[in-house]
């Protein structure tokens, strides 16, 4: 059974069919490139697999449960975990609280327990706090776990929301566009940390990304979208010598 | 649980007692008077519904105009329940009384908080801030409108049993309660939600069931400030609870700083004293008081404290540090 | 039938004043985001200021209008340039706290120059019921709906014809780009201040004109009230506050004069949080959905 599976997505905005007819299946451990040009639908296929939008019809499954209807932080808890295209951090905090907001779920005194600091608040806490600072370790992030967020380097705010979204435990984890806007040094290490996840983590990953150096180099499989529909699926060699695809990103 | 969190809890409960014992010492000597006494009384109450109104302006980011109509709520709840307890179980020592009262008025305010909050905040920003002022004012005429109240008449009879020491002690485990709250992991969520709202449920944070935790137990302990105060003055007059006093509790929360209890402790010690040490001043006072507010405001913009705590290791800190950078340019 | 006619005509004309005072609330949030509690004192003071030209000198109703209109437009500018402008790039509760600040002080700058007890407003429209069949209208009540009127088409034309009321329109959308293209944009919101405390002391002077009195916290419950308006239209939208003060007006009069005068505020409130229930950006305001 595939970790995640759409089939028949659509949405409409008004009279516009934002996403039409998409369909998508992804095995774990896999990682898999949604590519196409500006406006093509792309980000709206992302809101839907996470719950921030209902789409009109279609069925999304994450390990065979069907989430369509879920809230946003319930789907988190079926196991899809993503990044955002302008980066969301909780800005005014620190690193390591970024993190172990993410972590909430492994904690689990209760509301009584933490206002009176009963034993169990202590004993979370400390291994929250551990294994947090142990989880930013594997980023290479230790050093900043003290920092507020907003001060961290631009590179680095990307690592962290990815690392952030890691720590939700998801099977798979959805990247908005992780290149946007870094230069070719960040997208260098970006593409390290990608790699890094590959290793350390048993995740699939899907991956909206404008960049076609790192879309072709790192992905396994590539899925086209244009106004909406899908217009190619292949492996990156096949995509790239697909003449739709050709044709929607070099024009006629 | 680690040595320098017990040292810092130790060294603030020490604190509060040696506060406490000073403030009664000086009572008892006669350097606090009644008038001055009813003053310390009032700061309480204004640090209760501070603290509490910090809870979901600063810690939460929603903003609210309407917290003097939770005060009101618990203040009528928390008076009738006292008159009844007084009239059919004299019997029982005020302390009880004023417990149980607190305790029920607490739990209305909360139920109100939540039976406002459910649908309110859905909506952001101003307008929640919108809609909870148009609440408060519904509370207000509600009040001023029903028999049990006492109507436009105000509620006389209320049973006299606030007094210094407890005011004191509810007001410390309230902001106890606050500030462990707000640094748990409940705290954490409902501080993310503040902070981004769309991540915060992307990360997992169940955002209504924090936003309307958080909204409850503001409106919970703005109710039992408002019974304190209740039983301070025992009188209660349902315009007291206008919106000008909504306003009035959230400047001290942003003047003391949004997300900072200790900020709103500060602040609602001086501008609870401000006006009444301006009395001199007559006619001006008040105008004095609102143009020392557009100052502060205008060069202070995040509050006295912006959203950090006021602790004693930061200014050790601060000194140390200065300390050593005067010694490092001595060594260059 | 007649009754419930001369009502509905009352309902306008406290729904005009409403307005009138909306639209300060309105312009101002569109073009700098802020809930501008001291509107409702610089209505108070378009009235004290008329107070005072018509006690000192004869002239006739039409300047003394203009003058308090001008006097008032000039103190809203000098609020905006000492109190707002400063706070620009504060957090945007800072500058609420402030204006709640300016609020309190011109409320007590008045109670100390003038002293709490009412002052008569001098009878500057000779009152005196006009018939139209069985209809008995008041001139201060048709003259407030001819004047409120007026001013507000004098509005439209001005933000939608001339330059300043285009740039208005430019930098409540979006106040970079505005910039960018060469608009000014500190004196823009001047101009707004200044408008929106014209139309303040309009509304004002005619308030206190129909309740015959002035006094300095005359300006706390009409404002909160235009304010309510202003969001229940729709807020920054001028078309919305227009709509919401004849709104609220109406539900005002109507509820006070059938139902029961101490429930009235209770209602207004009411119908204000059905409203946002519903429709959280008021009657005519668009829906918008974050981007995510």
């Amino acid at each position: 059974m595939a970790l995640l599976e759409v089939t028949d997505l659509s949405i409409q905005f008004g009279g516009l069919k934002a996403v039409d007819n998409f369909n998508l299946t992804i095995d774990e451990h896999e990682l898999v490139g949604l590519i196409g040009p500006n406006g093509a639908g792309k980000t709206t296929v992302f809101n839907m697999l996470t719950g921030v939008y209902l789409p009109t019809e279609g069925d999304i499954k994450i390990d065979g449960e069907s989430i369509v209807g879920k809230k946003p932080y319930e789907i988190v808890r079926c196991g899809a975990a993503r990044t955002f295209q302008n980066i969301r951090l909780f800005k005014d905090l620190s690193v390591l609280d970024n993190i172990k907001i993410a972590y909430h779920h492994e904690l689990n005194y209760s509301t009584f327990e933490g206002i009176f600091r009963l034993p169990r608040y202590w004993k979370d806490e400390k291994t929250a706090h551990e294994n947090c600072l142990a989880f930013l370790d594997i980023f290479d992030m230790g050093d900043y776990a003290s920092i507020q967020a907003k001060n961290l380097p631009y590179g680095k705010q990307r690592k962290l929301e990815i690392a952030r979204a890691l720590a939700t435990k998801p099977k798979i984890l959805m990247l908005d566009e992780p290149a946007a806007g870094m230069n070719p040094k960040e997208t260098h290490e970006l593409m390290d940390t990608i790699q890094l996840i590959r290793d350390k983590f048993d995740i699939a990953i899907l991956l909206i990304e404008h960049d076609m150096h790192l879309v072709m180099g790192i992905c396994e499989r590539i899925v086209v979208l244009d106004y909406g529909k899908i217009i190619a699926k292949g492996t990156p060699e096949e995509t790239r010598n697909n003449p739709d695809v050709i044709k929607v990103y070099l024009g006629e | 649980m680690n040595k320098n969190t017990i040292k810092s809890y130790l060294v603030n409960f020490l604190a509060v007692i040696i506060i406490f014992a000073l403030m009664k010492l000086l009572m008892n000597i006669g350097i606090i008077n009644r008038y001055y006494q009813g003053i310390i009384v009032f700061i309480l109450i204004n640090i209760i519904l501070a603290a509490s109104l910090n809870l979901a302006t600063g810690f939460l980011g929603q903003l609210t105009l309407g917290h003097a109509g939770f005060m009101a709520a618990g203040a009528y709840v928390s008076a009738s329940t006292a008159i009844m307890i007084k009239a059919n179980f004299g019997w029982l020592p005020n302390i009880a009384i004023l417990l149980i009262s607190l305790i029920i008025a607490g739990i209305i305010s909360a139920i109100v908080g939540v039976a406002i909050g459910i649908p309110a905040l859905r909506l952001r920003g101003d307008y929640l801030a919108i809609i909870t002022l148009g609440f408060g004012e519904v509370i207000r005429v509600i009040i001023n409108n029903i028999r049990f109240t006492g109507g436009a008449q105000g509620l006389t009879g209320i049973p006299r049993i606030s007094t210094f020491d407890n005011v004191f002690w509810i007001t410390v485990l309230i902001v106890f309660i606050l500030y462990t709250l707000t640094h748990s992991r409940q705290g954490r969520a409902i501080v993310s939600i503040r902070e981004d709202e769309v991540a915060a449920e992307a990360v997992g944070v169940k955002t209504t069931r924090f936003k309307v935790m958080g909204f409850a137990i503001a409106a919970s302990f703005a109710g039992i400030g408002g019974g304190l105060y209740a039983h301070y003055i025992a009188f209660l007059d349902p315009n007291t609870f206008n919106f000008m006093r909504s306003v009035e509790i959230l400047v001290i929360v942003v003047l003391g700083g949004m997300g900072s209890l200790t900020g709103s402790i500060i602040a609602a010690i001086v501008l609870t004293i401000l006006p009444e040490a301006l009395r001199s001043f007559a006619d001006y006072r008040l105008l004095l008081y609102s143009f020392l507010l557009i100052i502060m405001m205008i060069f202070r913009p995040a509050g006295l404290l912006g959203t950090s705590e006021f602790s004693w290791k930061s200014i050790y800190d601060r000194y140390k540090y200065r300390k050593e950078s005067i010694i490092k340019r001595e060594k260059a | 039938m007649i009754l419930f006619l001369q009502q509905m005509i009352n309902g306008l004309s406290v729904g005009s004043i409403y307005a009138l005072i909306a639209l300060g609330y309105t312009m101002v949030y569109g073009i700098i985001k802020l809930i501008n509690f001291a509107h409702g004192e610089i209505m108070m003071a378009g009235a004290y200021f008329a107070f005072l030209i018509a006690i000192t000198t004869n002239l006739p109703f039409p300047l003394v209008l203009v003058f308090s209109m001008i006097m008032a437009a000039i103190l809203g500018m000098f609020t905006e340039y000492i109190a707002y402008k400063p706070l620009r790039n504060a957090p945007r509760i800072s500058a609420l706290i402030t204006a709640i600040g300016v609020s309190f002080f011109l409320q007590n700058l008045a109670l100390v120059i003038f002293k709490a007890n009412p002052k008569i407003m001098p009878e500057l429209i000779v009152k005196k019921p006009i018939s139209i069949g069985a209809l008995k209208i008041g001139t201060v009540t048709l003259t407030t709906l001819v004047l409120s009127i007026i001013f507000m088409i004098i509005l439209d034309i001005f933000v939608k014809k001339t330059k300043p009321g285009k740039a208005m329109r430019a930098v409540s959308e979006d106040k970079e780009a505005a910039m960018l293209m060469g608009i000014n944009v500190d004196r823009t919101i001047s101009i707004t201040f200044a408008i929106g405390s014209a139309l303040g002391a309009l509304g004002g002077v005619l308030y206190s004109i129909t309740y015959t009195q002035v006094f300095p916290t005359m300006g706390v419950m009409p404002g909160l009230k235009a304010f309510v308006a202003a969001v229940l239209g729709g807020i920054g939208l001028i078309p919305g506050a227009v709509l919401g003060g004849f709104v609220i007006g109406m539900i005002e009069t109507v509820s006070k004069a059938y139902i029961s005068s101490q429930w009235s505020d209770a209602i207004v409130f009411g119908l204000l949080i059905i409203v946002l229930l519903f429709k959280p950006t008021g009657i005519l305001g668009k829906n918008e959905k974050e981007k995510v």
